[in-house]
């Protein structure tokens, strides 16, 4: 067809400009020009007109101006003024826009428009843009699209119900019965479009999803005709008969196999079928496949299935195409917890990949290699980590090293191995380890007393080398000042001697502290080092005591406050010096939950002494703050619905910890056994009542105990509860202890609600309480003001 | 669902746009803006897929196009692949060995094409005959002066 000239004249104007100044220049001139012709109702042009500004549009320019041109052109009666008003409405005019309301009769219109391609321009649009206003008042006409004879327009009605379904979820009732019947198409589009449409019908309500269950057979045959049919000329993609089609069944079929063994059933030798029949060597056959790989791990497949599938992936992992390397890495990841022993088989594979080109790549296998470290392979595996790990990419080096030592931590067949893993790891990404590596190494060492002087001498060797590894250094300096007498015994079982003097180490030490690569904490280290080591060396004290004078002085406040102290114990504690820097005993190994308060080791009254082990011990920050923080999100602005599910879990165990240990610090205040608090009833319907007791736990935090009971005669099923409260009070619902209530009140439900008011703000919560009873849904909400076992005025 | 295609240049240039959500206008320009500086800096041997926010994005390289495709996380990455590879198809059957200048001065066309092929974010009709057929009859019919076959007044 004939393309628009002035619109390619126009196009050439503004390609030919040589800078972005011109470039403007001459699309202002024509954006007038455009302005001009706007106002202007001759006919014959005006399509070209509203190219020319789409086309401004598109390069980033403003052309609302445009958008009542729109509406007029998809008002008029000819074709090509329709096609390019309607493209315009597309990409100017959004449901934002108030021109978009006057284009909704319009649509209307033309979707009973005699001619089938000016309807298809009105369903594309509304697909497109449609606002809820124009779908809701659209819907019956689409509907009645989807029965009318014409394939080509049922496939674009099919589309548009889907985007109506998308944007007004209660719509999906009225087209149920459209998409069900669509079914039996056979023109491919029709088959598609009422695939997508049944899939976003069952996707957004559960009842529908039920009434669909029963079309699985019908997709079966579908899909079985198209895998064992012929060459068909019209669909086929590289020997594989409407790949598109395949797939999207395949996921309709994954949705509706989900958690249901009967459908599950009835696919399974069709994802046999299509698991081995289908052409591996081009991707679109690899696409169909891995949708079949993806629906038979989540239905509930047979194992010889799932093994099939795994297979696949495995194959996958083998294949040259990058992408499908990819794909099979992240669907590889899904499942190896619940499929572990069979990824396990691939485990060689896996590793292979760490040697990858792509970074994405290389990522997903990092991953996967260590989801799948177990004790058996614990060496291997290691070994290739560990060269992975010198060669890796920067941004994965810090996830790859604290995945080396939780895996080191958990498999190492032994003490030495252990050590010289985190020394190889700390020499070759020392700078990318986390900050709490460094304690937790030195526990570990200090745990192994047999490997202490092989540990100092590789230590004092990696040093020698390079200073410039912070946590590497801090360790070594930590080593050397505690074991610095073994050191300079010389001899060690485990590794070759070599002759170190006094003068050696405490050069080494030196530079350290001198060093501008050294950040504070590391000097921090060094001084002490260097200090203890006046406890176990002979000859050089005095060299001992002139360095730590000298930074009695230091800009650096920590060093200064150090060197004070170590000064002080030079000269006026003196008779206690050997006692204070006796070597350390075996540290226990800290949980997280604990609070810095926790004192370490106490050797002696000295405060100094216990501020120095503390500093060692730079316990990792309270992670229930994070959790509160957490909280707070999840609380919203106005009182939203928290989920009742186990949120409470890991994260709630934290909170009360912390209180607990607060409690202990302030010299063992006992908790006074909580009387038992009076229960009130909240709710009582259909034999369901809801009761609700308090607990005062401290100054802002309550514990509010939910119980339900059923007194009717009928079971009750589904029983959830959420709850809200006002913004500034934290709430955290622990699970409950079941979450059915059978009849005759035969069992009762508790749940505990904690809540934390540190603003004492007035207390209000409301609950919603959902449940089956005799087979229908029912859902209430109560409020409840005031809460008994607490004072009137509210926490 | 698919949220977003774009076409661009190895300059950066856009060529063609097609949105399947309702965004603004700035928030529009965001995506086009970050979807360039990512997909150009890829470096030529690694696979097609990224993750960016909570879509999944695919795109290929042909000639001197960048063909980018969002999709959301339950979608066929390689099946994304097919459906740029089938528009790519599509539009070398309408222009004749389709080049980006084709795209450029006939950029209407090009939207017209997408829109018999895809629809709402999902795929349209998988066959591409009777997208061609489609396309076809479209073009003709805008060569008619004036239609002569509408029954129904038209509201202005």
């Amino acid at each position: 067809m004939s393309p628009s000239v002035p619109l390619q004249e126009m196009i050439r104007a503004i390609r030919s400009a040589r800078t972005q100044c011109e470039e403007r220049g001459v699309i202002q001139r024509e954006c007038a020009a455009i302005r001009a012709q706007f106002r202007n109702t001759d006919n014959e042009g005006r399509s070209h007109n509203l190219a020319k500004l789409l086309y401004v549009h598109m390069l980033g320019y403003p052309a609302h101006f445009g958008q009542m041109e729109c509406v007029r052109m998809i008002a008029s009666p000819r074709y090509s003024d329709k096609r390019v008003g309607y493209l315009g409405a597309m990409m100017l005019l959004d449901e934002k826009q108030d021109a978009s309301l006057l284009i909704t009769n319009s649509i209307k219109n033309d979707l009973s428009h005699s001619n089938q391609y000016v309807q298809s321009l009105a369903l594309c649009t509304l697909a497109c843009m449609g606002s809820a206003e124009m779908c809701r008042d659209l819907a019956p006409e689409i509907d009645r699209l989807l029965r009318s004879s014409n394939s080509y327009i049922k496939k674009k009605a099919a589309l548009c119900a889907v985007h109506i379904v998308r944007k007004v979820r209660e719509l999906g009732e009225l087209f149920v019965p459209s998409a069900r019947s669509l079914l039996s198409e056979k023109n491919h589009g029709v088959l598609h479009g009422a695939v997508v449409l049944i899939t976003q019908l069952c996707e957004q309500s559960p009842e529908t999803l039920e009434r669909f269950r029963k079309t699985v057979p019908d997709l079966v045959q579908i899909m079985k005709g198209l895998v064992i049919s012929g060459y068909s000329p019209d669909h086929d993609v590289a020997g594989v008969s409407d790949p598109f089609l395949q797939v999207r069944i395949l996921r309709l079929l994954r949705i509706l196999g989900r958690h249901n063994e009967a459908a599950s059933d009835a696919m399974n030798d069709l994802l046999a079928q299509v698991a081995t029949n289908t052409d591996s060597t081009k991707t679109v056959g690899n696409a169909v496949l891995y949708e079949t790989v993806l629906t038979v791990l989540d239905i509930k497949s047979e194992s010889g299935l799932r093994v099939l599938a795994v297979n696949i992936l495995g194959r996958f992992l083998l294949n040259n195409d990058r992408n499908i390397r990819y794909i099979a890495m992240t669907s590889l990841q899904k499942i190896v917890v619940t499929d572990h022993i069979a990824v396990q088989r691939h485990r060689g594979t896996i590793v292979d990949c760490l040697k990858d080109q792509d970074a994405s790549v290389k990522r997903r296998a990092l991953e996967l290699s260590l989801a799948l470290v177990s004790a058996s392979n614990i060496r291997s595996t290691m070994k290739e980590l560990l060269i992975f790990l010198s060669s890796c990419p920067p941004e994965l080096r810090a996830h790859a090293a604290s995945g080396i030592f939780n895996a080191a931590e958990r498999y190492a067949p032994s003490q030495r191995w252990h050590i010289d893993t985190i020394l190889h790891v700390l020499t070759t990404a020392g700078a990318d380890v986390r900050d709490e590596t460094v304690p937790n190494l030195i526990q570990l060492i200090t745990n192994t007393s047999e490997l202490h002087c092989y540990t100092v001498h590789k230590l004092y060797r990696a040093l020698l080398t390079d200073i410039s590894q912070q946590p590497l250094v801090q360790v070594a300096c930590w080593c050397i000042g505690e074991y610095g007498d073994l050191l300079l015994k010389g001899e060690c079982q485990e590794t070759e001697a070599v002759q170190v003097t006094e003068d050696d180490v405490l050069d080494a030490l030196e530079i350290v502290l001198q060093s501008h690569m050294s950040t504070p904490t590391t000097r921090g280290f060094a001084l002490t080092a260097t200090m203890k080591l006046s406890t176990r060396i002979i000859d050089n004290v005095d060299r001992i005591r002139s360095v730590v004078s000298i930074y009695g002085s230091c800009i650096d406040v920590e060093l200064q406050q150090r060197a004070v102290e170590y000064n002080a114990l030079f000269k006026k504690y003196d008779h206690m010096r050997a006692a204070v820097l006796e070597r350390m005993p075996v540290i226990q190994k800290n949980s997280v939950g604990q609070t810095n308060g926790e004192v370490g080791e106490e050797t002696v009254k000295e405060s100094q002494a216990a501020k120095v082990a503390q500093k060692e011990m730079a316990l990792p920050p309270q992670p229930a703050g994070q959790v509160c923080d957490l909280l707070d999100l999840l609380g919203g602005s106005q009182e939203p619905l928290q989920p009742s599910s186990s949120l409470g879990g890991a994260a709630s165990t934290q909170p009360t910890t912390a209180g607990g240990d607060l409690l202990d610090l302030l010299g063992g205040l006992e908790p006074t056994p909580p009387t038992p608090a009076p229960a009130v009833t909240v709710y009582e319907k259909n034999g369901v009542t809801l009761t609700i007791s308090c607990e005062q736990q401290s100054d802002s935090g309550l514990t509010v105990t939910l119980t339900a009971s059923n007194s009717s005669d009928s079971d009750i099923s589904g029983f959830t509860l959420q709850a809200a409260v006002p913004k500034s009070v934290q709430l955290q619902m622990r699970a409950p202890s079941r979450d059915s209530l059978p009849a005759n009140g035969a069992a009762k439900l508790t749940q505990l609600v904690i809540l934390n008011n540190p603003n004492k703000v007035n207390l209000k919560m409301r609950i919603r309480v959902s449940y089956t009873s005799q087979g229908s849904a029912v859902q209430d909400m109560v409020q409840v003001d005031s809460f008994p076992g607490i004072g009137a005025a509210g926490l | 669902m698919m949220r977003f295609m774009l076409l661009f240049s190895r300059q950066g240039r856009l060529r063609l746009q097609k949105w399947f959500t309702a965004i603004s206008e700035r928030e529009k320009k965001k995506i086009i803006r970050e979807m360039t500086t990512m997909v150009l800096a890829r470096p030529p041997r690694t696979c097609n897929f990224l993750r960016w926010k909570d879509l999944k994005i695919v795109y290929k390289r042909y000639a001197s196009l960048y063909f980018c495709l969002g999709v959301e996380d339950e979608e066929n990455e390689l099946l994304a692949l097919e459906i740029i590879h089938r528009y790519v198809e599509l539009l070398d059957k309408y222009f004749g060995n389709v080049c980006e200048l084709d795209i450029i001065f006939n950029f209407e066309k090009a939207y017209f094409i997408l829109d018999e092929f895809l629809m709402g974010g999902e795929i349209q009709e998988t066959s591409k005959q009777i997208v061609n057929r489609a396309i076809e009859s479209s073009d003709m019919l805008q060569e008619v002066r004036c239609m002569k076959t509408h029954t129904h007044p038209t509201a202005f």
